[in-house]
């Protein structure tokens, strides 16, 4: 009785000082329940971002009243912000109080750091291959696209190590929205590839006055001939053109190179005319371009229905509008033999919840942003692309896009111009390595630029003392001094097991041997007793 | 036999369980873990923050040393566009807080100037009341009309000044209008024409249409300004075409004049 007594006293604690070791680490998984209870009421929130269209957000209403209509245990409570950045910064303040949204569009920049938290962001691989709710699931209640219907380069841009972590929602690219009228004014032709040694040529010729202080080609007091919205992309898209670095898969940052300095010194000599500038700095480009005070404005194909003298999104008076033909083309190139662009737009997440039903209605809500409805509805706002091809060769879609310039609305002519303009050059776009902290790698890329503009206005010299003194300010600022700390390496080398972590896996096994043993003598003892 | 297998067992459970015992550690580390995405906004805002910061130190010194004085608001008003500026001035209302950052209405008897995404702590953020006097040494700049003071650092000082809103309706659609940018104004028996949420929903910007002898302005309801103030959003947020409205605010530029709404009398 004593002996087993102690055996089992033995086992409890083993078992106990076992179970006690694992339970460190409080991983808690998804698992995909067999089936999806409709019978349970489910709220869940939808964190959204759109840019600044109610149509969007008219879409967004109809999409979710329409998924409420097929499930109506599901009622999803949609936030709208107008900005990633605010999406962002508020998920993160939310993973630390543990009230994430369920689903929220976002980029996988960001997810990249969602990640850092315990079990954020669910992995969507499993779901993706559910035989009944994954895409294209025998048991939804919708038309869900299969895996092969989503555009395969748009689905790998939401793998963040070995995993996808998101659903591509909408694609875009930048394009260059000029003011044909007024580069032909200039005595120059648009060519067939843009590049930046022509932008920067118009730009220059434009800064022509005439005696009475305006410029010569728009008569006007302002003009600042090239803007660009986003420098972050203006320095990435440059440095992938020039096949110089950037950032790599292991977290390293590799921009502060020689290369960069050209694009910078280039940037500074061009600011310092008057020729360029930048949103942050100067404003919208549409609204310059708009007003015939700009000819080359770069932003999103996301925002072109702000575009051109027939926009139907204007922020300017009326007054102000100046009539010009507007091209839209590919953003400028060094290389035109290998055109590159950055590939770009919204991704939709799934955060992990204890209840994994509501972890699967997340997801199933999630799955219904793909359907035809949603993307060519929702893609048919502005240059966006939808990222299925079922949807994009939908007759629906098909139609819309032959539809092109047929009325300044629905089929305004820049605007499906821009949605081809991606669709022509998806095999031309990329995208930047994934990792945590590739946000600030690319929050760096555009601070350069700006901070160089910032100092050519404010009347300083840019040489290169002051891009040596920058590159070592925003590398201390952005801790990117730091290299290699980003997850996108997946695999990091944590170094060899600390003595005392050996010295302990040694004596659970001896201990485990020894019980063993323990019990084998027993057993023999009380075979050789009977 | 028996008793070295105990002693032995023992052992090893007693090391087992001070093996265990850093599970302390790896509780730690995951909690630090999870805790990282805080900090890396944190730090990216304190990076982004110190960047502004670097930039205005660096232009106050040199302000210091070139212009030195304080400067009159005719002084600031001819001021160059991207030239360091330092202002005496009293805050009015504050925009936001973010990231380290502020965005103030101020005003002194003189002028008002708009201070863009000065880096501030809470705590300073807190100190800084509507009267507070505040000395701010930054770069004059210009974003779509709106005339404002970026990069900018200040210091608290001894001094109280509220202003009281200046009727500007008869400036309405004039040039004139612009040199009143930034202060407090009023518009009286304005009619409502539109009211319409930025995202179609509360929660947002309200942009309000008023009129005036038969043209159009537009005001908006900034919602970090006081979108906490639900009786002032809410009652904006319900006005109806074709009241008459009195309007305070703080004249705000957006290509062309866009009154930042502070007060509204429905009459």
């Amino acid at each position: 009785m004593k002996k087993v007594f102690i055996s089992f006293f033995c086992m409890i604690f083993i078992i106990g000082s076992l179970s006690g070791c694992h339970g460190a680490k409080q991983s808690k998984g998804f698992d995909i329940p067999e089936n999806f209870d409709e019978s349970k009421k489910v709220e869940i929130s939808f964190w959204a971002k759109n840019d600044t269209n109610v149509v969007q957000t008219a879409i967004y209403n109809k999409a979710i009243e329409d998924f409420q209509k097929l499930y109506p245990n599901i009622t999803v409570n949609m936030r709208l912000y107008t900005d990633y950045g605010k999406i962002y910064n508020d998920v993160i303040t939310n993973i630390s109080t543990g009230t994430t949204p369920n689903v929220c569009i976002t980029y996988p920049d960001h997810i990249a750091t969602y990640l850092t938290g315990n079990d954020t962001v669910v992995p969507l691989d499993d779901l993706f291959a559910s035989e009944k709710y994954g895409l294209g699931g025998s048991e939804l209640k919708f038309d869900s696209p299969s895996v092969s219907e989503v555009v395969p380069q748009f689905l790998d841009e939401c793998v963040i190590g070995d995993k996808h972590y998101a659903i591509p929602y909408m694609r875009s690219t930048e394009a260059c929205y000029i003011n044909k009228t007024y580069v032909e004014k200039l005595g120059f032709t648009l060519p067939e590839t843009l590049t930046w040694d022509f932008i920067w040529q118009v730009s220059e010729k434009a800064m022509e006055k005439n005696a009475d202080g305006t410029f010569k080609v728009n008569g006007q007091n302002v003009l600042i001939p090239f803007i660009y919205k986003s420098t972050d992309n203006m320095m990435i898209q440059s440095l992938k053109q020039l096949g110089a670095g950037y950032s790599d898969s292991e977290g390293n940052a590799l921009l502060f190179n020689d290369d960069t300095r050209k694009i910078l010194k280039t940037v500074a000599q061009y600011t310092k005319e008057g020729a360029f500038s930048t949103f942050k700095i100067s404003g919208y480009p549409a609204n310059f371009l708009n007003a015939g005070q700009c000819i080359f404005a770069i932003d999103s194909t996301a925002g072109a229905t702000w575009m051109g003298s027939d926009a139907p999104l204007v922020d300017i008076a009326e007054e102000k509008l100046v009539k010009f033909e507007t091209e839209v083309m590919p953003i400028p190139q060094y290389d035109t033999e290998h055109p590159k662009m950055i590939s770009q737009g919204p991704s939709i997440c799934v955060f992990n919840k204890s209840d994994s039903q509501e972890v699967l209605a997340s997801w199933i809500f999630a799955q219904y942003l793909l359907t035809n409805e949603v993307q060519i509805a929702y893609s048919e706002t502005e240059g966006y692309v939808p990222v299925t091809t079922k949807a994009q060769r939908a007759e629906e879609y098909q139609d819309y896009l032959e539809k092109e310039g047929t009325d300044t609305d629905t089929h305004y002519e820049v605007k499906i111009k821009a949605a081809k303009l991606l669709m022509d050059n998806t095999e031309n776009t990329f995208i930047t390595p994934v990792f945590n902290g590739s946000a600030s790698v690319r929050d760096a890329a555009g601070q350069m630029i700006e901070n160089v503009t910032k100092a050519v206005r404010r009347k300083k010299t840019v040489d290169d003392a002051f891009i040596d003194a920058l590159y070592k300010d925003v590398q201390a600022l952005y801790h990117l001094d730091q290299q290699g700390t980003g997850i996108g390496q997946g695999k990091n080398d944590l170094g060899p097991l600390p003595l005392p972590s050996v010295i302990l896996l040694c004596m659970l096994v001896i201990t485990w041997v020894l019980i063993g043993i323990y019990v084998a003598f027993e057993k023999i003892k009380e075979k050789n007793k009977n | 036999m028996k008793k070295t297998l105990a002693i032995v067992l023992t052992m090893g459970l007693a090391l087992s369980f001070v093996g265990c015992g850093s599970k302390e550690e790896s509780a730690t580390a995951e909690t630090t873990v999870a805790e990282t995405p805080a900090e890396v906004v944190t730090e990216e805002a304190e990076a982004a923050a110190t960047v502004e910061e670097t930039a205005a130190e660096a232009s106050t010194e040199e302000t210091a040393e070139a212009a030195g004085d304080v400067m009159s608001y005719a002084d600031f008003t001819a001021a160059e566009l991207d030239s360091e500026v330092v202002v005496e001035t009293y805050v009015q209302a504050k925009q936001s807080w973010w990231e380290d950052k502020a965005t103030f209405y101020t005003q002194n008897e003189e002028g008002a100037y708009f201070i863009y995404e000065m880096p501030c702590s809470q705590e300073d953020y807190d100190k800084l009341v509507p009267g507070t006097k505040i000395k701010v040494s930054g770069v004059k700049s210009e974003w779509s009309g709106e005339v404002e003071i970026v990069d900018a650092t200040f210091e608290i000082e001894d001094g109280n000044f509220v202003a009281t809103a200046k009727d500007v309706t008869d400036l309405l659609g004039k040039d004139e209008l612009v040199d009143s940018q930034n202060q407090l104004v009023s518009f009286k028996d304005m009619t409502v024409e539109k009211v319409a949420y930025k995202n179609e929903q509360p929660g947002d910007d309200i942009y309000v249409t008023l009129s005036k002898d038969g043209n159009n302005y537009e005001f908006c309801l900034e919602y970090y300004l006081n979108g906490s103030d639900e009786e002032l959003y809410n009652l904006v947020g319900g006005l109806e075409a074709g009241q008459t409205v009195d309007v305070e605010g703080f004249l705000y530029w957006y290509e062309g004049a866009n009154p930042h709404i502070t007060k509204v009398t429905v009459k």
